[in-house]
Protein backbone atom coordinates (compact mmCIF):
# COMPACT_ATOMS: atom_id res chain seq x y z
CA UNK A 1 0.00 0.00 0.00
CA UNK A 2 1.52 3.38 -0.96
CA UNK A 3 1.96 5.84 1.26
CA UNK A 4 2.00 8.91 -1.29
CA UNK A 5 0.65 8.71 -4.62
CA UNK A 6 1.33 11.70 -7.43
CA UNK A 7 -0.52 10.91 -10.46
CA UNK A 8 0.18 12.43 -13.32
CA UNK A 9 0.51 15.52 -11.87
CA UNK A 10 1.01 19.17 -13.95
CA UNK A 11 1.47 22.19 -12.00
CA UNK A 12 1.08 25.62 -13.99
CA UNK A 13 3.21 28.77 -13.27
CA UNK A 14 3.00 32.26 -14.32
CA UNK A 15 5.58 34.80 -15.00
CA UNK A 16 5.71 37.98 -17.01
CA UNK A 17 5.37 41.54 -15.89
CA UNK A 18 2.44 41.21 -13.48
CA UNK A 19 4.28 41.71 -10.46
CA UNK A 20 4.64 45.02 -8.11
CA UNK A 21 3.08 46.90 -11.25
CA UNK A 22 0.34 48.72 -9.15
CA UNK A 23 -3.79 49.06 -10.41
CA UNK A 24 -3.07 51.48 -12.04
CA UNK A 25 -0.30 50.23 -14.64
CA UNK A 26 -2.78 47.45 -14.75
CA UNK A 27 -5.45 49.28 -16.27
CA UNK A 28 -3.55 50.85 -18.38
CA UNK A 29 -2.05 48.09 -19.66
CA UNK A 30 -4.78 46.24 -19.87
CA UNK A 31 -6.49 48.89 -22.14
CA UNK A 32 -3.76 49.21 -24.29
CA UNK A 33 -3.43 45.33 -25.10
CA UNK A 34 0.07 45.05 -23.96
CA UNK A 35 -0.88 42.98 -20.56
CA UNK A 36 1.28 39.87 -20.53
CA UNK A 37 1.05 37.11 -18.84
CA UNK A 38 3.27 33.82 -19.57
CA UNK A 39 2.15 30.40 -18.64
CA UNK A 40 4.49 27.67 -18.41
CA UNK A 41 4.32 24.25 -16.78
CA UNK A 42 6.42 23.62 -14.04
CA UNK A 43 5.96 20.54 -14.01
CA UNK A 44 4.17 17.91 -16.83
CA UNK A 45 2.39 14.92 -16.20
CA UNK A 46 4.64 13.84 -12.81
CA UNK A 47 3.87 9.92 -11.83
CA UNK A 48 5.44 8.25 -9.21
CA UNK A 49 4.61 6.48 -5.62
CA UNK A 50 6.43 5.48 -2.68
CA UNK A 51 5.68 2.98 -0.03
CA UNK A 52 6.43 3.40 3.56
CA UNK A 53 10.23 3.74 4.46
CA UNK A 54 10.76 4.31 0.65
CA UNK A 55 13.81 6.93 -0.20
CA UNK A 56 13.06 8.91 -3.23
CA UNK A 57 15.67 10.97 -4.73
CA UNK A 58 14.58 14.38 -7.12
CA UNK A 59 17.79 14.95 -9.23
CA UNK A 60 17.35 17.85 -12.06
CA UNK A 61 19.40 20.79 -12.90
CA UNK A 62 17.98 24.46 -11.98
CA UNK A 63 14.40 25.19 -13.39
CA UNK A 64 13.89 21.45 -13.59
CA UNK A 65 10.86 22.06 -11.50
CA UNK A 66 11.94 20.68 -8.53
CA UNK A 67 10.48 22.88 -6.01
CA UNK A 68 7.45 23.48 -7.35
CA UNK A 69 6.83 19.54 -7.37
CA UNK A 70 7.38 19.68 -3.10
CA UNK A 71 5.49 22.25 -2.70
CA UNK A 72 2.75 20.40 -4.76
CA UNK A 73 3.45 17.39 -2.91
CA UNK A 74 3.57 18.85 1.00
CA UNK A 75 0.26 20.52 0.15
CA UNK A 76 0.97 24.78 -0.42
CA UNK A 77 -0.16 24.51 -3.94
CA UNK A 78 -2.48 22.17 -5.56
CA UNK A 79 -1.72 20.32 -8.92
CA UNK A 80 -3.46 21.71 -11.70
CA UNK A 81 -3.67 18.65 -13.11
CA UNK A 82 -3.64 15.03 -11.65
CA UNK A 83 -3.68 14.46 -7.95
CA UNK A 84 -1.78 13.57 -5.07
CA UNK A 85 -2.68 11.18 -2.68
CA UNK A 86 -0.79 11.45 0.83
CA UNK A 87 -1.13 8.89 3.76
CA UNK A 88 -0.45 10.06 7.13
CA UNK A 89 1.53 13.50 8.93
CA UNK A 90 3.52 15.69 6.27
CA UNK A 91 6.43 17.66 7.08
CA UNK A 92 8.09 19.70 4.47
CA UNK A 93 11.36 21.34 5.59
CA UNK A 94 11.87 23.67 2.70
CA UNK A 95 14.59 26.80 3.10
CA UNK A 96 14.58 26.23 6.77
CA UNK A 97 16.01 29.95 7.67
CA UNK A 98 13.20 32.08 6.61
CA UNK A 99 9.78 32.89 8.39
CA UNK A 100 11.50 34.00 11.51
CA UNK A 101 10.81 37.21 12.96
CA UNK A 102 13.58 39.29 13.81
CA UNK A 103 11.80 41.63 16.64
CA UNK A 104 11.09 38.50 18.51
CA UNK A 105 13.51 36.59 21.20
CA UNK A 106 15.08 33.96 20.24
CA UNK A 107 12.54 31.68 22.87
CA UNK A 108 9.68 33.28 20.91
CA UNK A 109 10.89 32.18 17.74
CA UNK A 110 11.66 28.45 18.55
CA UNK A 111 7.89 28.35 19.71
CA UNK A 112 6.29 29.93 17.00
CA UNK A 113 8.43 28.03 14.80
CA UNK A 114 7.12 24.64 16.57
CA UNK A 115 3.66 25.82 15.47
CA UNK A 116 4.27 26.17 11.78
CA UNK A 117 5.84 22.86 11.50
CA UNK A 118 2.67 21.76 13.39
CA UNK A 119 4.11 20.85 17.01
CA UNK A 120 1.67 20.84 20.38
CA UNK A 121 2.08 23.25 22.84
CA UNK A 122 2.53 20.65 25.36
CA UNK A 123 5.29 19.27 22.71
CA UNK A 124 7.31 22.33 23.17
CA UNK A 125 7.28 22.61 26.71
CA UNK A 126 8.59 19.37 26.76
CA UNK A 127 11.42 19.57 24.22
CA UNK A 128 12.24 23.33 24.20
CA UNK A 129 15.39 22.63 26.72
CA UNK A 130 16.32 19.66 24.48
CA UNK A 131 16.06 22.46 21.16
CA UNK A 132 18.19 25.12 22.87
CA UNK A 133 20.83 22.76 23.65
CA UNK A 134 21.37 21.34 20.50
CA UNK A 135 21.09 24.29 18.68
CA UNK A 136 24.10 25.37 21.61
CA UNK A 137 22.09 28.71 22.17
CA UNK A 138 21.61 28.69 25.89
CA UNK A 139 22.96 31.99 26.04
CA UNK A 140 21.11 33.48 23.68
CA UNK A 141 17.57 32.62 24.37
CA UNK A 142 16.39 35.37 25.27
CA UNK A 143 18.12 38.10 23.03
CA UNK A 144 16.57 39.36 19.63
CA UNK A 145 16.30 36.78 16.82
CA UNK A 146 18.13 39.69 14.62
CA UNK A 147 21.11 39.84 17.12
CA UNK A 148 22.25 35.98 16.11
CA UNK A 149 24.85 35.32 13.67
CA UNK A 150 23.56 33.60 10.44
CA UNK A 151 25.33 30.84 11.79
CA UNK A 152 23.25 30.54 14.96
CA UNK A 153 20.15 30.65 12.75
CA UNK A 154 20.49 27.80 10.83
CA UNK A 155 21.75 26.00 13.58
CA UNK A 156 18.39 27.07 15.59
CA UNK A 157 16.16 26.21 12.60
CA UNK A 158 17.64 22.93 12.04
CA UNK A 159 17.42 22.02 15.88
CA UNK A 160 13.34 22.67 15.55
CA UNK A 161 13.04 21.15 12.49
CA UNK A 162 14.84 18.21 13.99
CA UNK A 163 12.62 16.90 16.10
CA UNK A 164 9.92 16.19 13.56
CA UNK A 165 8.59 12.98 12.93
CA UNK A 166 6.18 13.13 9.88
CA UNK A 167 5.35 9.72 7.95
CA UNK A 168 6.20 11.31 5.12
CA UNK A 169 9.27 13.95 5.19
CA UNK A 170 10.77 16.20 2.47
CA UNK A 171 13.91 17.80 2.74
CA UNK A 172 15.41 20.45 0.12
CA UNK A 173 18.80 20.40 0.36
CA UNK A 174 18.44 20.85 4.06
CA UNK A 175 20.60 17.56 5.51
CA UNK A 176 23.35 19.44 7.73
CA UNK A 177 23.93 22.79 8.85
CA UNK A 178 26.32 25.10 10.38
CA UNK A 179 30.40 24.79 11.34
CA UNK A 180 32.67 21.31 11.64
CA UNK A 181 31.33 20.24 14.74
CA UNK A 182 27.60 21.39 14.23
CA UNK A 183 27.49 19.57 10.99
CA UNK A 184 28.65 16.46 11.84
CA UNK A 185 26.28 16.26 14.74
CA UNK A 186 23.62 17.38 12.40
CA UNK A 187 24.76 14.85 9.79
CA UNK A 188 23.86 12.29 12.54
CA UNK A 189 20.41 13.93 13.71
CA UNK A 190 19.44 13.84 9.56
CA UNK A 191 20.19 10.10 9.40
CA UNK A 192 18.65 8.91 12.36
CA UNK A 193 14.54 10.75 11.40
CA UNK A 194 15.33 8.81 7.92
CA UNK A 195 16.05 5.72 9.65
CA UNK A 196 13.16 6.01 12.29
CA UNK A 197 10.96 4.88 8.97
CA UNK A 198 9.85 8.26 7.39
CA UNK A 199 9.03 7.89 4.16
CA UNK A 200 11.36 10.52 2.59
CA UNK A 201 12.13 12.42 -0.68
CA UNK A 202 15.18 14.01 -1.07
CA UNK A 203 15.89 16.51 -3.72
CA UNK A 204 19.92 17.11 -3.58
CA UNK A 205 22.65 17.95 -6.18
CA UNK A 206 24.96 15.99 -4.93
CA UNK A 207 24.54 12.67 -6.89
CA UNK A 208 26.50 10.70 -4.53
CA UNK A 209 24.04 11.48 -1.92
CA UNK A 210 21.27 10.23 -3.50
CA UNK A 211 23.51 6.90 -4.64
CA UNK A 212 24.18 6.02 -0.80
CA UNK A 213 20.52 6.82 -0.22
CA UNK A 214 17.76 6.36 -2.26
CA UNK A 215 15.67 3.49 -2.97
CA UNK A 216 14.51 5.01 -5.97
CA UNK A 217 15.11 7.86 -8.19
CA UNK A 218 13.07 10.46 -10.16
CA UNK A 219 14.19 12.67 -12.77
CA UNK A 220 12.98 16.02 -13.97
CA UNK A 221 14.11 18.14 -16.72
CA UNK A 222 12.22 21.28 -17.49
CA UNK A 223 9.45 19.92 -15.84
CA UNK A 224 9.53 16.55 -17.84
CA UNK A 225 9.56 13.58 -16.27
CA UNK A 226 12.82 11.92 -18.01
CA UNK A 227 13.24 8.92 -15.75
CA UNK A 228 11.69 7.40 -12.40
CA UNK A 229 12.31 4.06 -11.11
CA UNK A 230 14.07 2.00 -8.35
CA UNK A 231 17.43 1.18 -10.50
CA UNK A 232 19.24 3.72 -8.62
CA UNK A 233 22.64 3.51 -10.11
CA UNK A 234 21.57 2.85 -13.38
CA UNK A 235 19.50 6.61 -13.77
CA UNK A 236 21.90 8.27 -11.46
CA UNK A 237 24.85 6.76 -14.30
CA UNK A 238 22.72 8.11 -16.73
CA UNK A 239 21.96 11.72 -15.50
CA UNK A 240 25.48 11.90 -14.46
CA UNK A 241 26.54 11.24 -18.30
CA UNK A 242 23.57 14.31 -18.98
CA UNK A 243 25.31 16.33 -16.36
CA UNK A 244 28.48 15.97 -18.72
CA UNK A 245 26.83 16.56 -21.59
CA UNK A 246 27.09 13.34 -23.12
CA UNK A 247 24.18 11.90 -23.12
CA UNK A 248 21.09 14.15 -25.04
CA UNK A 249 17.68 13.91 -23.98
CA UNK B 1 -13.93 22.19 10.88
CA UNK B 2 -13.70 22.21 14.44
CA UNK B 3 -11.04 19.56 14.71
CA UNK B 4 -9.58 21.25 11.88
CA UNK B 5 -8.85 24.62 14.17
CA UNK B 6 -7.69 22.77 17.11
CA UNK B 7 -5.28 21.39 15.06
CA UNK B 8 -4.29 25.12 14.36
CA UNK B 9 -4.73 26.49 17.43
CA UNK B 10 -1.25 26.65 18.44
CA UNK B 11 -0.38 28.12 15.31
CA UNK B 12 -2.68 30.97 15.86
CA UNK B 13 -2.25 31.90 19.38
CA UNK B 14 1.60 32.46 18.65
CA UNK B 15 0.72 34.38 15.66
CA UNK B 16 -1.89 36.52 18.24
CA UNK B 17 1.40 36.58 20.24
CA UNK B 18 3.92 38.05 17.81
CA UNK B 19 1.62 40.59 16.69
CA UNK B 20 1.33 42.07 19.80
CA UNK B 21 4.73 42.32 21.02
CA UNK B 22 5.90 43.73 17.74
CA UNK B 23 3.39 46.04 17.30
CA UNK B 24 4.34 47.38 20.52
CA UNK B 25 7.74 46.67 20.94
CA UNK B 26 7.32 45.52 24.40
CA UNK B 27 6.80 49.07 25.83
CA UNK B 28 4.21 50.55 28.27
CA UNK B 29 4.29 53.65 26.01
CA UNK B 30 3.78 51.78 22.65
CA UNK B 31 0.22 50.86 24.30
CA UNK B 32 -0.27 53.81 25.77
CA UNK B 33 0.20 55.76 22.76
CA UNK B 34 -2.48 53.79 20.90
CA UNK B 35 -4.53 54.62 22.81
CA UNK B 36 -3.58 58.28 23.14
CA UNK B 37 -3.48 58.90 19.31
CA UNK B 38 -7.41 58.52 18.99
CA UNK B 39 -7.61 60.24 22.18
CA UNK B 40 -5.56 63.26 20.35
CA UNK B 41 -7.78 63.54 17.59
CA UNK B 42 -10.95 63.53 19.88
CA UNK B 43 -9.44 66.82 21.14
CA UNK B 44 -8.66 68.74 18.27
CA UNK B 45 -11.60 67.95 16.75
CA UNK B 46 -13.45 69.22 19.85
CA UNK B 47 -11.64 72.43 19.66
CA UNK B 48 -12.32 72.89 15.95
CA UNK B 49 -15.77 71.67 15.94
CA UNK B 50 -17.56 72.17 19.08
CA UNK B 51 -18.36 76.26 18.32
CA UNK B 52 -19.82 74.94 15.13
CA UNK B 53 -22.07 72.13 16.08
CA UNK B 54 -21.87 71.50 20.25
CA UNK B 55 -25.15 73.90 20.45
CA UNK B 56 -27.57 72.03 18.49
CA UNK B 57 -25.96 68.10 19.05
CA UNK B 58 -26.44 66.67 22.95
CA UNK B 59 -23.95 65.11 24.13
CA UNK B 60 -21.25 66.57 21.83
CA UNK B 61 -18.12 65.00 22.99
CA UNK B 62 -19.97 61.71 23.23
CA UNK B 63 -21.38 62.09 19.85
CA UNK B 64 -17.57 62.64 18.25
CA UNK B 65 -16.35 59.96 20.33
CA UNK B 66 -18.60 57.33 19.32
CA UNK B 67 -17.99 58.08 15.73
CA UNK B 68 -14.06 58.28 16.54
CA UNK B 69 -14.10 54.78 18.38
CA UNK B 70 -15.88 53.41 15.67
CA UNK B 71 -14.21 54.69 11.98
CA UNK B 72 -10.58 54.30 13.98
CA UNK B 73 -11.56 50.61 14.89
CA UNK B 74 -12.14 50.45 10.96
CA UNK B 75 -9.15 52.22 9.83
CA UNK B 76 -7.09 50.78 12.13
CA UNK B 77 -7.89 46.97 11.37
CA UNK B 78 -8.06 47.53 7.73
CA UNK B 79 -4.75 49.55 7.64
CA UNK B 80 -2.99 46.92 9.45
CA UNK B 81 -5.24 43.92 7.56
CA UNK B 82 -3.99 44.93 4.58
CA UNK B 83 -0.07 43.70 5.28
CA UNK B 84 -1.51 40.40 6.55
CA UNK B 85 -0.56 38.29 3.63
CA UNK B 86 2.19 40.06 2.02
CA UNK B 87 4.28 40.58 5.42
CA UNK B 88 3.94 36.58 6.27
CA UNK B 89 4.34 35.67 2.63
CA UNK B 90 8.08 33.97 3.88
CA UNK B 91 5.42 31.36 6.36
CA UNK B 92 2.41 30.51 3.93
CA UNK B 93 4.72 29.90 0.56
CA UNK B 94 7.10 27.24 2.74
CA UNK B 95 4.82 26.10 4.91
CA UNK B 96 1.08 24.82 4.44
CA UNK B 97 -0.93 26.22 6.49
CA UNK B 98 -4.49 28.03 6.28
CA UNK B 99 -3.72 31.81 4.80
CA UNK B 100 -6.49 33.25 6.75
CA UNK B 101 -5.44 32.57 9.64
CA UNK B 102 -2.85 35.63 9.95
CA UNK B 103 -5.29 37.97 9.04
CA UNK B 104 -7.59 36.64 12.02
CA UNK B 105 -4.27 37.27 14.48
CA UNK B 106 -3.89 41.14 13.38
CA UNK B 107 -7.82 41.36 14.15
CA UNK B 108 -7.70 39.88 17.66
CA UNK B 109 -4.82 42.58 17.67
CA UNK B 110 -6.98 45.55 17.02
CA UNK B 111 -9.78 43.87 19.02
CA UNK B 112 -7.89 44.24 21.93
CA UNK B 113 -6.82 47.92 20.69
CA UNK B 114 -10.46 48.81 20.41
CA UNK B 115 -11.13 47.43 23.44
CA UNK B 116 -8.82 49.65 25.50
CA UNK B 117 -10.23 52.69 23.68
CA UNK B 118 -13.69 51.57 24.36
CA UNK B 119 -13.07 51.86 28.31
CA UNK B 120 -12.42 55.31 27.51
CA UNK B 121 -14.69 55.90 25.73
CA UNK B 122 -17.30 54.66 28.60
CA UNK B 123 -15.69 56.87 31.43
CA UNK B 124 -15.59 59.81 28.46
CA UNK B 125 -19.70 59.01 28.59
CA UNK B 126 -19.53 58.93 32.32
CA UNK B 127 -18.12 62.85 32.51
CA UNK B 128 -20.35 63.98 29.93
CA UNK B 129 -22.96 62.66 31.93
CA UNK B 130 -24.84 60.10 29.72
CA UNK B 131 -27.08 57.87 31.69
CA UNK B 132 -26.16 54.55 32.04
CA UNK B 133 -28.85 51.82 30.49
CA UNK B 134 -29.50 48.25 29.84
CA UNK B 135 -29.23 49.23 26.49
CA UNK B 136 -25.59 49.82 26.23
CA UNK B 137 -25.19 45.59 26.48
CA UNK B 138 -26.91 45.99 23.07
CA UNK B 139 -23.79 47.34 22.03
CA UNK B 140 -22.24 43.92 21.30
CA UNK B 141 -24.22 44.19 18.57
CA UNK B 142 -22.56 46.50 16.91
CA UNK B 143 -19.47 45.72 17.66
CA UNK B 144 -19.72 42.13 16.71
CA UNK B 145 -20.71 43.73 13.05
CA UNK B 146 -18.03 46.14 13.17
CA UNK B 147 -15.23 43.24 14.21
CA UNK B 148 -17.12 40.43 11.59
CA UNK B 149 -16.96 43.47 8.55
CA UNK B 150 -13.13 44.72 9.19
CA UNK B 151 -12.38 40.94 8.61
CA UNK B 152 -13.92 40.73 5.58
CA UNK B 153 -12.34 44.29 4.41
CA UNK B 154 -9.32 42.95 5.48
CA UNK B 155 -9.32 39.72 3.68
CA UNK B 156 -10.34 41.86 0.49
CA UNK B 157 -7.32 43.95 0.81
CA UNK B 158 -4.85 41.78 1.75
CA UNK B 159 -5.36 39.60 -1.31
CA UNK B 160 -5.52 42.57 -3.45
CA UNK B 161 -2.43 44.03 -1.82
CA UNK B 162 -0.62 41.14 -2.97
CA UNK B 163 -1.80 41.96 -6.36
CA UNK B 164 -1.46 45.32 -6.35
CA UNK B 165 1.00 47.22 -4.16
CA UNK B 166 -0.69 50.97 -4.62
CA UNK B 167 -3.39 49.84 -3.13
CA UNK B 168 -2.44 51.29 0.16
CA UNK B 169 -1.98 54.42 -1.34
CA UNK B 170 -5.27 54.45 -2.70
CA UNK B 171 -6.63 53.04 0.46
CA UNK B 172 -5.47 56.27 2.49
CA UNK B 173 -7.26 58.49 0.26
CA UNK B 174 -10.33 56.40 0.43
CA UNK B 175 -10.22 56.40 3.91
CA UNK B 176 -9.91 60.00 3.97
CA UNK B 177 -12.96 60.99 2.05
CA UNK B 178 -15.12 57.89 3.90
CA UNK B 179 -13.92 59.94 7.16
CA UNK B 180 -16.07 62.96 6.05
CA UNK B 181 -18.84 61.16 4.68
CA UNK B 182 -19.08 59.26 7.85
CA UNK B 183 -21.02 62.07 9.90
CA UNK B 184 -18.11 62.32 12.74
CA UNK B 185 -18.22 65.42 13.57
CA UNK B 186 -21.73 66.86 11.86
CA UNK B 187 -24.91 65.93 11.97
CA UNK B 188 -27.05 64.73 8.79
CA UNK B 189 -30.22 65.62 10.11
CA UNK B 190 -30.21 69.00 7.83
CA UNK B 191 -30.13 67.16 4.21
CA UNK B 192 -32.75 66.49 2.60
CA UNK B 193 -34.30 63.23 2.69
CA UNK B 194 -33.05 61.63 0.19
CA UNK B 195 -29.55 62.59 0.74
CA UNK B 196 -30.16 61.44 4.23
CA UNK B 197 -31.31 58.28 3.14
CA UNK B 198 -27.75 57.90 0.46
CA UNK B 199 -25.97 57.86 4.52
CA UNK B 200 -27.32 54.07 4.33
CA UNK B 201 -25.10 53.06 1.88
CA UNK B 202 -21.88 53.68 4.20
CA UNK B 203 -21.42 50.96 5.87
CA UNK B 204 -19.19 53.03 8.83
CA UNK B 205 -21.87 55.41 9.28
CA UNK B 206 -24.64 52.87 10.24
CA UNK B 207 -22.94 51.51 13.03
CA UNK B 208 -21.38 54.70 14.15
CA UNK B 209 -25.06 55.52 14.09
CA UNK B 210 -26.01 52.51 15.63
CA UNK B 211 -23.83 53.69 19.00
CA UNK B 212 -25.12 56.90 18.89
CA UNK B 213 -28.38 55.66 19.16
CA UNK B 214 -27.80 53.29 22.15
CA UNK B 215 -25.69 55.12 23.95
CA UNK B 216 -26.84 58.82 23.36
CA UNK B 217 -30.41 58.55 22.40
CA UNK B 218 -30.88 55.48 24.75
CA UNK B 219 -33.39 54.10 21.94
CA UNK B 220 -32.95 50.27 20.53
CA UNK B 221 -32.81 50.79 16.75
CA UNK B 222 -35.14 49.41 14.07
CA UNK B 223 -35.20 46.10 13.03
CA UNK B 224 -34.36 47.51 10.05
CA UNK B 225 -30.77 48.76 11.73
CA UNK B 226 -30.06 45.75 12.77
CA UNK B 227 -30.30 43.83 9.74
CA UNK B 228 -28.65 46.48 7.94
CA UNK B 229 -25.66 46.34 10.15
CA UNK B 230 -25.42 42.95 9.53
CA UNK B 231 -25.75 42.77 6.02
CA UNK B 232 -23.25 44.85 5.77
CA UNK B 233 -20.79 42.14 7.83
CA UNK B 234 -22.15 39.46 6.25
CA UNK B 235 -22.12 40.48 2.55
CA UNK B 236 -17.96 41.93 3.51
CA UNK B 237 -16.79 38.45 5.05
CA UNK B 238 -18.18 36.57 2.41
CA UNK B 239 -16.96 38.37 -0.88
CA UNK B 240 -13.45 38.42 1.32
CA UNK B 241 -13.78 34.15 1.64
CA UNK B 242 -14.60 34.50 -1.63
CA UNK B 243 -11.45 36.02 -2.71
CA UNK B 244 -9.24 34.04 -0.52
CA UNK B 245 -10.95 30.87 -2.05
CA UNK B 246 -10.47 32.05 -5.37
CA UNK B 247 -6.95 33.51 -5.59
CA UNK B 248 -5.08 30.84 -2.29
CA UNK B 249 -3.25 29.92 -5.14
CA UNK B 250 -2.49 32.37 -7.51
CA UNK B 251 -0.93 34.35 -4.46
CA UNK B 252 1.84 32.07 -4.75
CA UNK B 253 2.48 33.07 -8.02
CA UNK B 254 3.01 36.81 -6.22
CA UNK B 255 5.24 36.58 -3.75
Amino acid sequence: MAVLDVSNVSIRYITGDFKDIGLKEFVVRKLKGNYHVNEFWADRHVTFSLDKGEMLGIVGTNGAGKSTLLKAVSGIMSPTEGWIRREGSIAALLELGSGFDGELTVKENTYLRGAMLGYTRAFMNETYAQIIDFAELRDFENRPFKHLSSGMKSRLAFSIASLVRPDILILDEVLSVGDGAFRKKSEAKMQEIIHGGATTILVSHSIEQVRSMCSKVLWLDHGRQVDYGDDVKGLCDRYQQFLDGKLKI
Amino acid sequence: MLVRYRGYQFLFEELVKRDFKTKYKRTILGMAWSMLSPLLTLLVMYFVFSRFFAAEIQHYVTYLFCGNLVFSFFSDATNQGMYALVANADIFSKVPVPKYLFLLSKSVQTLINFGLSLGIFFVFCLIDGVPFTWKFLLLLYPIGCVMVFNIGVGFILSALFVFFKDIQYLWSVFLQLLMYMSAIFYTIDHFPDRVQFLFNLNPVFVYIRFFRRLVIDSVVPSPQSFALAGFYAVAALLFGCWMYRHYNQRFLYYV
